[in-house]
């Protein structure tokens, strides 16, 4: 098909074989890795930096306002403005913190989205990291997080930040649960949990058209729960401004606290990903039936560019969330999650999985 | 009750004490020690039913301290001052009213901070706005060289 | 199993420390510098112990050394967003006294001005209250409607948040030319914003999960800690005194005194949206017929006020506002003690937060609508 010309293997295979025709195969590993490493790094970095920006222009749009106007076209400078401001502060450290869980505990939230976004394929061909057990791993690591966000938490010594870190923990360890499930029940509709088949099998349609019923309501599900997940509005309750005035990091600061920051705006990508990936066909092109000339029209599209459409699609969904709606409180969250999403879920997978039996599904 | 009725009434119950009508309201005052009394009969007698504290303010006057309760019923929509005098200036304390009427305590609470006039058997006496270093400033006798300028 | 569990409960062992944090004076959803002595138990408010005279401002000391119409300037330091409210009171405190009988005129102005103001103060306390729910958007909402009150201030007396328009005997200035006009147009504008407001908030499922039930305050116990304005009347107190004790041009005009009677936190919130429309109302009676005349009477250099004590109380954005004047015949008022609503609804919070949750006791906070300066004086 046409959009096979956009995949990215010929560069990458290209490139490992001009390595080890030259090097020796140790040093082209390690030279693999550091290129990886790097153009990892830089993308958390811009990317952080973009969705920030984007959120405040968001932000902006639904309170009627313009946003940053003043540095640079559009205030587009503002935010690498605002992260030189944070590099350059002071790191202050209280007197009375237990300094080594305070010093290591923004390192511990940082780590998660850069383990996360190596199974995440961007394109055809562009992804470092092709586990069989892809869906799991990403389960797994995300949960790390929360260990960071108790111990910032804990070791701040400050009430307001052990209040914030708990809620924080309560939250998290009940979202992974329906975050996990909603993705099983996407597995059983797979056949499998490594994330680029998971692509290809939506070749012939996303798994939110082909699973129909049961998809819709995992992936609805799927969107509360990442939203919960990413500690943002109306689940907000770990960092709670009006309550807690920042929750678990009110004693980070500079560097540090621009750690917290951009962990969070990075799961939210991650977030959004996964949805993108297990729901909406990863970078496939939207097909409708057999409407050839508009599918062929699809195609020509790059997969890089049909990625970052749903990406941004989900990512102005949850910010949608976020501008609209007030705080839940702690206990109303927890029932939400125990009481509501997780039966449903229960129910959903046993509802996919009679589907997948019974072939119900297109 | 209109103003008449209510110093008709107030005059037969309470004969000891200075019931009349004031600049705008009519106002009963009673000495230290009966006031308590007095308003617990204003709040429990159900045709005089002052059942809500509108404001208490205290007083400094050259001869006596004097705590003012605004009291209105809410049933029958009539208004009456109460002001209870005590003479002794460097050490004055009132029954609190706050049994009877909640909002008492934190407005004995300010005129305790503001005009030092103790509150006996007050749940939780103590300074709103100031330190305990200072003085009551509203007394008359109130000096402060460094804070207040004379004109 | 449930045996064992119940034993868990009530022993000891499992029972968790009651711990102290100081909300405040420095934090988001206390709107000022107020600290708030919180006993916790985990989430749960134990006990509530509220701290306050950060800003101080000793008005009531100062009140002894100045003249009356000086006076008039500092009420609007304390309830800065009733600010016409707090100088119409002393207005007519001094303008009862001396026994002036104000021009028809500045009666309607005055009344047009209060409800215009208490619009305006409503607006605040909407987005703010919004944002300490955690919903932002709302902020923006409510300050982007203000900014139409604020200019229509503006043009008439110059300051859009310390008036100091009313004065004993009138008010300071005549009316803009296009003061009816601007007040007309705004009218018919937020008419049309303000279901935007329910649809935003009121409406929300989660807002109501957050406010209906919370933070009950029973009539008997609005009447017995004097709780006034619209957090009273949200419990079935009936205490608004534009009904009970009219002044200026409330007499003159039919408007229903809105009421409650759960006395949650989601019956505030509805009454004080209730008002809103209500206050419009008013002014629309009233805009179309403001009488011609003077703007103020004469009145003399010097005012004193004679021998006596004189009593103002107006409904102010929060409740009910007192002026109580001591006059010894001079030029000076010899005592003033200013009856502010917030001091006496401020002080219940210990009784209706015990047992909610954090959020709860900031969401009860929001529907207080509390100004600082106003408790502090």
């Amino acid at each position: 098909m046409a959009f096979e010309k956009y995949d990215f293997t010929p560069i990458t295979q290209s490139i490992h074989q001009g390595l080890i025709e030259n090097v020796s195969p140790l040093l082209t590993t390690i030279i693999e890795w550091t290129i990886i490493g790097v153009l990892y790094l830089l993308f958390i970095a811009v990317f952080g930096l973009f969705l920030v920006y984007a959120e405040r222009k968001v932000c902006a749009a639904f309170q009627q306002r313009l946003g940053p106007m003043r540095v640079g076209p559009w205030g587009i400078i503002q935010t690498i403005a605002d992260f030189i401001k944070l590099l350059m502060k002071e790191l202050i450290t209280p007197k009375s913190v237990d300094k080594f869980l305070y010093n290591l505990a923004p390192f511990i939230v940082i780590i998660v989205p850069f383990l996360t976004i190596s199974v995440i394929p961007f394109a055809p061909g562009l992804q470092s990291l092709d586990f069989d057990i892809g869906i799991f791993f990403v389960t797994a690591v995300s949960s790390v997080g929360v260990i960071g966000v108790l111990l910032a938490g804990w070791a701040s010594n400050n009430k307001y930040s052990l209040i914030g870190g708990m809620r924080s923990g309560a939250q998290i360890v009940s979202y992974e649960l329906s975050v996990g499930m909603s993705l099983i029940t996407m597995v059983i509709l797979a056949g499998t949990m490594q994330v680029s088949e998971i692509v290809e099998l939506q070749r012939g349609g996303w798994f939110l058209f082909k699973g129909h019923i049961p998809a819709l309501i995992a992936f609805t599900i799927f969107v509360i729960a990442g939203t919960a997940e990413t500690n943002r509005g109306p689940f907000d309750l770990a960092e709670a401004e009006s309550e807690l005035t920042a929750g678990f990091h009110t004693e980070y600061s500079g560097i540090k606290f621009a750690f917290f920051f951009l962990a969070e705006y990075i799961n939210l990508f991650i977030v959004s990903a996964m949805a993108t990936i297990v729901f909406l066909g990863g970078w496939m092109p939207f097909h409708f039936g057999d409407w050839a000339a508009f599918n062929n029209v699809m195609d020509f599209i790059p997969g890089l560019v049909w990625f970052f459409l749903k990406v941004f699609g989900i990512i102005f969904l949850i910010m949608w969330f976020k501008w609209t709606f007030p705080r839940l409180r702690i206990d109303q969250i927890l029932t939400l999650e125990w009481k509501y999403l997780l039966p449903i879920n229960l129910f959903n997978i046993l509802l996919m999985a009679t589907m997948v039996l019974l072939g119900w599904h297109w | 009750m209109t103003n008449e009725q209510l110093i008709a009434h107030l005059t037969s119950a309470y004969p000891d004490a200075n019931v009349k009508q004031g600049s705008q309201y009519p106002e009963i005052t009673v000495s230290h020690d009966t006031a308590h009394a007095l308003m617990v009969h204003l709040k429990s007698d159900a045709s005089l039913a002052f059942d809500y504290l509108v404001c208490e303010s205290g007083v400094d006057y050259p001869a006596f301290m004097q705590v003012v309760y605004h009291l209105e019923s809410t049933s029958h929509r009539h208004f009456l001052v109460v002001k209870a005098n005590t003479e002794n200036r460097e050490n004055p304390v009132l029954d609190t009213v706050a049994d009877i009427w909640p909002t008492a305590e934190f407005h004995e609470c300010e005129i305790y901070d503001l005009l030092g006039i103790t509150f006996s058997n007050h749940p939780g006496l103590r300074r709103y706005f100031l330190d305990d270093t200072w003085g009551h400033p509203l007394r008359k006798d109130f000096k402060d060289d460094i804070h207040v300028v004379e004109r | 199993m449930a045996e064992i569990i119940e034993k868990l409960i009530t022993t000891d062992e499992i029972k968790t420390d009651e711990y102290l944090v100081n909300i405040g004076p420095q934090h988001p959803s206390t709107h000022g510098v107020l600290r708030l002595l919180t006993k916790l138990e985990g989430e749960i408010v134990h006990n509530v112990e509220p701290h306050i005279g950060y800003i101080h401002s000793g008005i009531e000391k100062m009140t002894e050394a100045l003249s009356y119409p000086q006076i008039v300037h500092l009420t609007d330091r304390m309830d800065y967003l009733s600010a016409h409210m707090n100088n119409e009171a002393v207005c007519l405190c001094v303008e009862n006294a001396l026994q002036v009988e104000v021009p028809e005129r500045v009666k309607y102005i005055r009344t047009i001005f209060d409800e215009l103001q208490r619009l305006a103060s409503h607006q605040l306390w909407w987005c703010a209250s919004g944002m300490d729910l955690g919903a932002l958007t709302a902020f923006f909402y409510g300050l982007r409607d203000r900014e139409d009150i604020l200019d229509i201030f503006e043009e008439t007396c110059g300051a859009r948040l310390t008036l100091n328009y009313s004065v004993p005997g009138g008010v300071m200035f005549d009316i803009h030319p296009n003061f009816q006009k601007n007040v007309k147009a705004f009218i018919t504008k937020f008419r049309k914003k303000l279901p935007e407001y329910d649809k935003l908030l009121t409406d929300n499922i989660i807002f109501q999960n957050r406010t209906k039930g919370i933070g009950i305050l029973s009539k008997e116990d609005a009447i017995a800690y004097g709780v006034t304005g619209p957090t009273g009347r949200a419990s079935g107190f009936s205490c608004d005194v534009r009904k009970h004790h009219p002044y200026s041009a409330y007499p003159y005009i039919k408007f229903e005194e809105k009421m409650g009677t759960e006395g949650d936190s989601f019956t505030r919130w509805k009454l004080r949206m209730d008002e809103m429309w209500e206050s419009m109302n008013i002014i629309e009676q009233l805009i179309d017929n403001i009488p011609e005349g003077d703007f103020a009477v004469k009145m003399k250099g010097v005012i004193k006020l004679p021998e006596g004590e004189f009593y103002q109380r107006v409904e102010s954005a929060r409740g009910e506002f007192g002026v109580y004047i001591v006059s010894d015949g001079k030029k000076n008022p010899y005592r003033v003690k200013f009856r502010s609503p917030g001091f006496s609804n401020l002080f219940t919070i210990n009784h209706i937060a015990k047992g909610w949750k954090i959020a709860d006791l900031v969401a009860i906070m929001a529907t207080f609508d509390l100004v600082i300066p106003d408790i502090d004086r």
